[in-house]
């Protein structure tokens, strides 16, 4: 699913990038993609009506205290804002990713991401988000960002992450 | 913390004449209590080769009794260079005095041989040296030559069980994931091996996330959780066909922590929908599913005692994560843990005595273990990470995941004493964790 979402994001910039200049990246071939990356991604970032937009300008993770899934005010503003771009981007579909640090056995911190993530669906649904368009995932502490064994990492990897997908319409 | 008694009790052996009940020459015996005392000295030569092709045969299957032995942490294995006597030959007599002159109290003696099917015999006695007697009857085992291994193990079986009076364990396979890769993009594959780390086979690719296997009680399947939806979902796979299926897939949910009941065909395992993570119950033969629990707080990590009549479980409804004990079939459930920190991965012990666990505390982990209601509560590791007990199929031994620190942190597979003593690890050529113990092979 990671793996799909993180193609869709680099299929969109692509395309973006495509109608830039279609003739450098007509081939699909994973050469061209590396070489417009960052092309694609600078083209992404303006265009608020991407997936890359969403990621880099939005913000699509928020933070949780040890052992908490309660949502901070830092948090709440971040996902008001994503459930405004998901309410004028309806095109697009989202998987809430939950995580949590290593601290913690394998099996309760699978069971404490899925209410991180549910804690950010609930909340996205509650600003006006079809709960149609949303589904939740947990990763529990399989799947670390930072990778230190000290708060300053643990701090990061306490997350929800908003990926967008594509919509069933698109 | 431990002491075992090498006691020679008065018992006749039943082939041993009838003589004075109270001689003390009776067997050699090691009784494993709490407490620590010197291994016992055992002389394991090579096997004598009786067909042209034996010999390497005949020296490597010693070396694996020798392994299994000294590995226990109750036996030391005198090397070949301090032996007297030379075994040249299966059926002639042992020189006890050449055996007792270097303190090996027992010894045991074997045969190697090709038959002429191809097959591996494999023949052996263990002497008790002081006594200057067999202890137990010789034994024949036929068996592959590939499966040389095996053979050795049951030999090593028969020597601990003689000698203990306990169940062995060196005959069983253990079920765990082998990981490879950096902790934040790492591959994990569902892998089986030998109790001690040889002959492992991968039974996943690694394109999907795997966690935490389950042994059916015959050891011929795995329970696991596979991302390969991209949402954790519960599967059961054959170990020998590799053929595998879905048994949870309620979209919404997230299944994982599977585990089987003691028939083969109930299993166990954790819910999450809408955030709330509970304990259901399923027969996988029909697919019908029960659910056991139903609080708003975190139920996970169900096992079964042996008697499939009880579960204990991990549940944070009193604040932070503790085990809690109720009816297999869901009910009112008993707290059992009240010490400082945090409980979980609670596992029955195959002699339903104890509850080995994973304990969270003043920023450490330990494996421990405490009788099922609770008391006794002993702690028999520390470290930065550890986690998952899973048993020896005697109740004797717990192997465990240990994860080491910081940005090269790395995953390990050990074994430590229910006493405490004799923490080793278990050689793997990857990074290796959430290993799930077979019961004794047949």
């Amino acid at each position: 699913m990671t793996y799909l979402s993180k193609t869709m994001i680099l299929c969109a910039g692509l395309a973006l990038a495509a109608c830039a200049g279609p003739d450098r990246f007509g081939g699909p071939g994973a050469g061209g993609g590396a070489l417009g990356g960052a092309d694609a991604s600078a083209a992404a970032t303006r265009d608020p009506a991407s997936p890359l937009y969403f990621e880099e300008a939005v913000g699509d993770r928020v933070f949780f205290a040890v052992d908490q899934s309660s949502l901070s005010p830092e948090a709440k503003a971040t996902l008001d804002a994503q459930a405004e771009w998901l309410m004028t981007n309806s095109d697009y579909d989202a998987v809430i990713e939950g995580h949590a640090d290593e601290q913690g056995t394998r099996e309760y911190n699978l069971a404490l991401g899925a209410r991180r993530a549910n804690a950010v669906q609930e909340y996205l649904q509650s600003r006006g988000v079809a709960g149609s368009r949303l589904k939740v995932v947990s990763y529990g502490k399989e799947r670390p960002v930072e990778i230190c064994s000290n708060e300053s990492c643990y701090a990061k990897n306490r997350r929800a992450v908003t990926v967008i997908s594509a919509g069933p319409m698109s | 913390m431990m002491r075992y008694l090498l006691t020679l009790f008065a018992v006749l052996a039943c082939w041993a004449l009838p003589v004075a009940a109270q001689d003390d020459d009776g067997p050699l015996r090691i009784e494993i209590t709490e407490g620590v005392i010197e291994p016992l000295p055992v002389a394991v030569p090579d096997f004598v080769a009786e067909s042209a092709d034996g010999a390497e045969m005949g020296r490597k299957i010693a070396e694996v009794i020798a392994a299994d032995l000294s590995g226990t942490g109750l036996f030391r294995t005198i090397s070949e260079e301090a032996f007297i006597s030379q075994i040249t030959s299966f059926a002639s007599p042992v020189q006890f005095s050449d055996w007792k002159a270097i303190n090996a109290q027992a010894l045991v003696t074997g045969a190697v041989s090709v038959d002429d099917t191809g097959k591996l015999v494999v023949r052996f006695r263990l002497f008790d040296v002081f006594a200057g007697e067999e202890l137990g009857k010789g034994l024949q085992l036929v068996g592959t030559q590939a499966g040389w291994r095996r053979i050795a193990h049951k030999v090593a079986d028969q020597v601990y069980s003689r000698i203990t009076g306990e169940d062995p364990y060196f005959d069983s396979r253990v079920v765990f994931v082998a990981e490879t890769g950096p902790k934040d993009k790492r591959r994990k594959r569902l892998a089986v091996m030998d109790y001690d780390g040889a002959n492992v086979q991968y039974l996943t690719d690694g394109t999907d996330i795997v966690l935490a296997p389950r042994f059916s009680p015959g050891g011929e399947r795995v329970l696991y959780t596979s991302y390969e939806t991209g949402f954790p979902r519960i599967y059961v796979m054959d170990v020998g066909s590799v053929q595998r299926r879905v048994l949870e897939s309620q979209e919404g949910t997230m299944s994982f922590a599977p585990r089987f009941g003691p028939d083969g065909r109930t299993v166990v395992y954790s819910l999450a929908r809408g955030g709330n993570t509970d304990i259901y119950r399923m027969d996988i033969e029909t697919g019908a599913t029960t659910r056991l629990t139903s609080a708003p707080s975190i139920e996970t990590a169900p096992s079964f005692s042996p008697d499939g009549g009880r579960l204990v479980f991990e549940s944070d409804r009193s604040g932070s994560p503790q085990l809690y004990v109720m009816p297999a079939r869901g009910g009112e459930a008993e707290r059992i843990s009240f010490g400082q920190g945090r409980y979980g991965t609670p596992v029955w012990s195959p002699r339903g005595d104890l509850i080995a666990f994973t304990k969270q505390s003043k920023g450490r982990f330990h494996i421990g273990v405490m009788r099922t209601d609770g008391s006794e509560e002993r702690l028999l590791t520390a470290s930065f990470l550890d986690e998952g007990p899973t048993w020896s199929p005697n109740g004797r031994v717990i192997m465990f995941t240990r994860e080491t620190q910081g940005a090269q942190g790395q995953a390990g597979l050990y074994t430590v004493d229910i006493t405490g003593r004799n923490l080793r690890q278990v050689p793997t050529d990857t990074g290796a964790s959430d290993p799930s113990w077979s019961p004794l092979l047949d």
